[in-house]
C-alpha cells in the first residue's frame, strides 16, 4: 500500500525500490560493477551492500557479457537479479546475452522457462563523457521481441517501474537518464507498481501532441510553458515504455489534437519516433491529422565531448518550441 | 548420483566401483539411444522429413552419458548446438525430441526451437544453445542460484573446443572461481570448431591448461573412454557439491559426421575419420561391460534392440503429432499476455 508522498531524488527513488525488494524477497539480488562499497558509478545502489551484504549486492568483475549472462542464468533458476550496467553503452558488450539469450529463451523453449531479469541502464548525454558513455540505445533493444524496455522520466516512475519490472516474469530493461538522477520529485512511500506499457499524460492541450520520453518529457513540459505564452496549448505524453508501446494513448492524443511531434534523445533515424509516426500514419487517426507528423531526435552523429557540440546534437527546449510553432502554423 | 563410495581395497575400474549393474546397463542403453537417435534423424533429414540443419554428435556418446552419470534429476546442465546426446543423457524423452525435430506441437519447444534449442527444465536441462559459448554464463548463473538458494545442486556446463576462445568462456570461468560456485565446465574437445582445428585456433595444447588462469583444477581425459570420463567428471562434481568450487574437465573426442549438413569435410582426411571411428565409444563401453561380466553378448544385443524400438516408436509419435497453430505463434514471446503487449506493432493485436 502506498502511503505518504515525500520528495526524493530519482536515484534515491530507485534505491528505495531496490531496498524494498531486497527486504521483502530473498530471491532478489543486485549485480553490477562497483555497486558495492563504491555505491555504484552514479551512487544509485549507495549503501545497500552494508545492509544486505556482499552475497546479495554483488560486485562483478568488469565482465559485461559474462555478468549479464550470469544474471540471465540466475533468473532462469529461481533468483530475481537486478543487473546494473555501469553505462548503458556497455550493454553493447553484452548484446549476445540480452538479445540472443534473455529475449528469446522463453520463445525458443516453447514456454518452458521465464527469464525474470531486470537490467538497469544509465543512459543519455549531458555529462561530458563523450561518445562511448552517452548513448541512448533504447530503440536498439526496443526492436527485439521478448524484451520489455522502459524509460522512467520522474522519481515516482523510477521507483514504480523498477518494482513493476521485478514483478514481471520477463526481461525488463530500464533506461535511466543520468541527468535525472539528481532531480527531485514526489514519491509515494511503500510499494506501488507503475504499469509497464502505459504512457502518462503530463499536460493536456488542444493544439498539438508532444510524445516524449525520459528527459525529453521535462524539456517538452518547459517548451509547453513557453508555447502557452503564445497561446499554443501543447499536450505532453510521457511514453514511459518503448516496448510495449502504449498505442492507445498515442493514438488518442494524436486524434484529439490532430498534430503530432515526437521528441527523443536517441538518434532520429530508425528511432522510437519513427515507430510512433508510422503507427499513427497506419491508423484511422491519420485522417484526423491537420499537419504532417514531425520528429526531433539525436543527430546523425556520435555524442561529442565539447559542451556546446554535445548540446547541439540532441533536442533542446528551443528546438521543441520551434518545431511546435512550425507544426501549429501549418494550415488545417 | 554415484551408487557407492569406492572402497580403498577395491581395484576394479572406476565405473564398476561407483555404479551398480543397473546404472551401467542404463548408460549403455542411453549411448545406443543417442547413436540411433542421430542416425535416424540424419535419415529423416535425407528423406526430407526434417528441414533446417542439425549438428550430430555421433562418436561422442561416452562424453555425454559419462559426464551426466553423477548428476541427480535436480542438477542442471547447459548444452550446445551439438546437444542431442546431452538431452538424452539427462533423461529426455526421445519422442518429444523427434517431435521437436519435426516441428510439432508435442516437441520439447512446441516446434519453435528445433534441433538447437531442445531443453527440459523439469529434468534440469536448461537447454541447448545456438550460440557458441552462450550457455557458459547461464550455467554460472544457475550455479549462483544454487548457492544462494541452498539447493545443493550442481550445474554441469557442456561446451565445445570452439567455445574456449570466446570471451564468455573466460568471463564465466573467472566468475565461477572468484565466487566458488558449484559448476563443472565440461569441454568436449572434438578437434574442430566447424572447420578450424584446435591447433589452428587455440594457443594452448590442451583446453584444460586454461584452468590454471582461473585457479581451478583442470584435467584432460579420453572422452571416448566411459571409465575415464566418469572418473574425471565425478571428482569435479563431488568437489562442486562439497562447496569447493568449479573445475574444468576436457574430454577429448571426435565427431564422425561433419559440423552440420553443409559440411563437405574439406579440412580433415578420411584416414583421420577412420582412425577415430575405430575408437567407437559405444563399442568400447559394451566390450568393457562384457569383459567385466556386467552383461553378455545377448544382453548387449537386447539393449541395442531396445534402443532401436524406442527410436521407431519416437519417430511414429513425432510423425503423428499435430502441427503448431500459426495463430498461436507469438504466445510464448512473453510469459504474460499483457494487453499492452498486444498493441506493440508486430504483435498479435496490430490491426
Amino acid at each position: 500500500m502506498s502511503g505518504a508522498v515525500r520528495e526524493l531524488s530519482y536515484a534515491a527513488a530507485i534505491r528505495e525500490a531496490m531496498d524494498m525488494a531486497l527486504a521483502s524477497d530473498p530471491r532478489v539480488i543486485l549485480m553490477g560493477e562497483d555497486i558495492g562499497v563504491y555505491g555504484g558509478a552514479f551512487q544509485v545502489t549507495g549503501d545497500l551492500v552494508h545492509r544486505y551484504g556482499e552475497e546479495r549486492v554483488i560486485d562483478t568483475p568488469i565482465s559485461e557479457l559474462g555478468g549479464a549472462g550470469v544474471a540471465v542464468g540466475a533468473a532462469m533458476t529461481g533468483l530475481r537479479p537486478v543487473f546494473e550496467f555501469q553505462f548503458s553503452d556497455f550493454a553493447a558488450l553484452a548484446m549476445e546475452q540480452i538479445v540472443n539469450q534473455a529475449a528469446k529463451m522463453r520463445f525458443m523453449l516453447g514456454g518452458a522457462v521465464s527469464v525474470p531479469v531486470v537490467m538497469r541502464m544509465p543512459a543519455g548525454s549531458g555529462t561530458g563523457a563523450a561518445a562511448q558513455h552517452s548513448q541512448s540505445m533504447e530503440a536498439w533493444f526496443g526492436h527485439v521481441p521478448g524484451l520489455k524496455v522502459v524509460q522512467p522520466a520522474t522519481p515516482e516512475d523510477a521507483k514504480g517501474l523498477l518494482l513493476a519490472a521485478l514483478d514481471d516474469p520477463d526481461p525488463v530493461l530500464i533506461f535511466e537518464h543520468k541527468l535525472l538522477y539528481k532531480m527531485k520529485g514526489p514519491v509515494p512511500e511503500g510499494r506501488y507498481l507503475t504499469p509497464i506499457g502505459k504512457a502518462a499524460l503530463r499536460r493536456s492541450g488542444r493544439d498539438l501532441s508532444i510524445v516524449a520520453s525520459s528527459i525529453m518529457v521535462h524539456k517538452a513540459l518547459a517548451a509547453a510553458e513557453t508555447l502557452a505564452e503564445d497561446g499554443i496549448e501543447a499536450e505532453v505524453l510521457d511514453l514511459r515504455s518503448v516496448r510495449p508501446l502504449d498505442r492507445e494513448a498515442v493514438l488518442a492524443s494524436a486524434g484529439r489534437t490532430g498534430r503530432l511531434l515526437c521528441v527523443h534523445e536517441g538518434v532520429k533515424t530508425l528511432g522510437v519516433g519513427a515507430e510512433i509516426s508510422a503507427m499513427v500514419a497506419e491508423s484511422e487517426v491519420f485522417h484526423r491529422l491537420r499537419a504532417p507528423i514531425l520528429r526531433l531526435g539525436g543527430a546523425e552523429c556520435p555524442i561529442p565531448y565539447n559542451p556546446r557540440l554535445e548540446k547541439a546534437v540532441v533536442p533542446q527546449i528551443p528546438d521543441i518550441v520551434a518545431a511546435a510553432r512550425d507544426l501549429s502554423r501549418r494550415p488545417n | 548420483m554415484r551408487d557407492a563410495a569406492a572402497r580403498p581395497d577395491d581395484n576394479r575400474p572406476y565405473p564398476l566401483r561407483a555404479y551398480g549393474p543397473a546404472r551401467l546397463k542404463e548408460a549403455l542403453r542411453r549411448m545406443y539411444l543417442i547413436r540411433k537417435f542421430e542416425e535416424s534423424a540424419e535419415a529423416c533429414y535425407a528423406r526430407g522429413l526434417i528441414h533446417g540443419t542439425m549438428h550430430l554428435s555421433i562418436g561422442q556418446e561416452a562424453s555425454a552419458v559419462g559426464a551426466c552419470m553423477s548428476l541427480s534429476e535436480e542438477d542442471k546442465i547447459t548444452s550446445t548446438h551439438r546437444g542431442h546426446g546431452h538431452c538424452i543423457a539427462k533423461g529426455a524423452d526421445v519422442g518429444r525430441m523427434f517431435a521437436e525435430f519435426f516441428g510439432k506441437e508435442t516437441g520439447y519447444c512446441r516446434g519453435r526451437g528445433g534441433s538447437m534449442h531442445i531443453a527440459d527444465p523439469a529434468k534440469g536441462n536448461l537447454g541447448a544453445n545456438g550460440i557458441v559459448g552462450g550457455g557458459l554464463p547461464i550455467a554460472v548463473g544457475a550455479a549462483l542460484s544454487a548457492k544462494r538458494l541452498g539447493t545443493g545442486t550442481v550445474t554441469l556446463c557442456f561446451f565445445g573446443d570452439g567455445a574456449n576462445n570466446e570471451g564468455a568462456f573466460h568471463e564465466s570461468l573467472n566468475m565461477a572461481a572468484i565466487w566458488a560456485l558449484p559448476v563443472v565446465f565440461v569441454c568436449e574437445n572434438n578437434r574442430y570448431g566447424m572447420s578450424t582445428s584446435v591447433e589452428r585456433s587455440t594457443a594452448v595444447a590442451s583446453v584444460a591448461e586454461r584452468a590454471v588462469a582461473y585457479a581451478m583444477p583442470g584435467v584432460s581425459v579420453d572422452g571416448n573412454d566411459f571409465s575415464a570420463v566418469t572418473e574425471a567428471v565425478d571428482a569435479a562434481v563431488a568437489r562442486a557439491r562439497a562447496g569447493e568450487g568449479p573445475s574444468l574437465v576436457e574430454l577429448r573426442t571426435y565427431r564422425w559426421r561433419g559440423h552440420s549438413k553443409s559440411d563437405r569435410n574439406l579440412y580433415r582426411t578420411r584416414e583421420e575419420i577412420r582412425e577415430w571411428m575405430a575408437r567407437d565409444p559405444i563399442a568400447r563401453f559394451a566390450a568393457f561391460l562384457i569383459e567385466h561380466g556386467v552383461i553378455d553378448e545377448p544382453g548387449r544385443a537386447a539393449i541395442e534392440r531396445e534402443a532401436d524400438e524406442a527410436i521407431a516408436e519416437a519417430i511414429e509419435f513425432a510423425r503423428s503429432s499435430p502441427e503448431p497453430d500459426v495463430a498461436d505463434v507469438v504466445r510464448d514471446v512473453y510469459t504474460t499476455r499483457d494487453p499492452a503487449a498486444d498493441s506493440t506493432p508486430g504483435g498479435a493485436g496490430t490491426r
